[in-house]
């Protein structure tokens, strides 16, 4: 088990209905990947919230990183829908 | 290369922002503005960001326009929290010896804004509706022809 920061942005913050959340993650779960679908398990919020993971983007320790990107020594993941700055 | 890196939820105005630019002595200043666009009862956009994050990642596209363009200075202005229709959202602007330079960087300063920085808007219309804005593939089209 690793703890993990969790950071919810924007839809995803709303379905899950917090902006952020610890949790202990275990060892099978390994990219961030895993990560959303090891999430979308804890509830209904969380199952809307990565229910279509072609939607979901995410960075790790605030650099932007693909789904299968390794999660093993990332301090802190936020997980969001694609952005719409600008 | 002096890049000014702003996100705050206070108004911004352009003027003054170019008159800096200009005061560096290039022969060229291009900016972009960007404005909340009403319209099917829209009433404001609520800009959300990774606090932590977006500063680093508009230094990042300003440093890979200065590496791609020869600047004199760049400001990128980004506002957050709740803008009505109407309001500045944000502004990049480049200040170049050239003016191909100028406009470039600043066409790339705004296609990878929107594509490679974390913000998120939210609609808010006048009959209480909310709507998360979705990603345009134009969007993702136009930063790509930088790549």
């Amino acid at each position: 088990m690793a703890t993990l920061s969790l950071l919810y942005f924007a839809r995803v913050r709303e379905a899950i209905g917090l902006d952020g959340e610890a949790v202990d993650v275990p060892a099978d779960v390994t990219t961030v990947a895993d990560l959303a679908a090891w999430l979308a398990a804890r509830g209904s919020g969380y199952a809307d919230a990565f229910a279509d993971l072609t939607r979901l983007r995410a960075a790790i320790d605030d650099r932007f990183v693909a789904l299968d990107a390794p999660i093993a020594g990332a301090r802190e993941v936020a997980l969001f829908p694609p952005v719409t700055g600008g | 290369m002096i890049a000014d890196i702003r996100v705050q939820e206070a108004p911004f105005d352009p003027g003054a922002e170019l008159l800096a630019l200009e005061a560096l002595g290039g022969g060229a200043v291009a900016s972009f503005t960007g404005i909340v666009r009403g319209g099917d009862g829209l009433e404001a956009l609520v800009l959300e960001h990774h606090p932590t994050m977006t500063m680093k990642a508009i230094r990042v596209i300003c440093e890979t326009a200065a590496a791609r363009w020869p600047l004199l200075g760049i400001v990128a202005i980004h506002r957050v929290g709740p803008l009505s229709v109407g309001e500045r959202i944000v502004l990049v602007a480049a200040a170049s010896p050239h003016r191909a330079a100028a406009l470039e960087a600043t066409a790339f300063l705004i296609d990878w804004l929107k594509t490679r920085a974390p913000f998120w808007k939210q609609e808010r219309f006048a009959d209480g509706r909310t709507s998360w804005v979705e990603a345009r593939a134009e969007d993702d089209a136009a930063a790509a022809r930088w790549d």
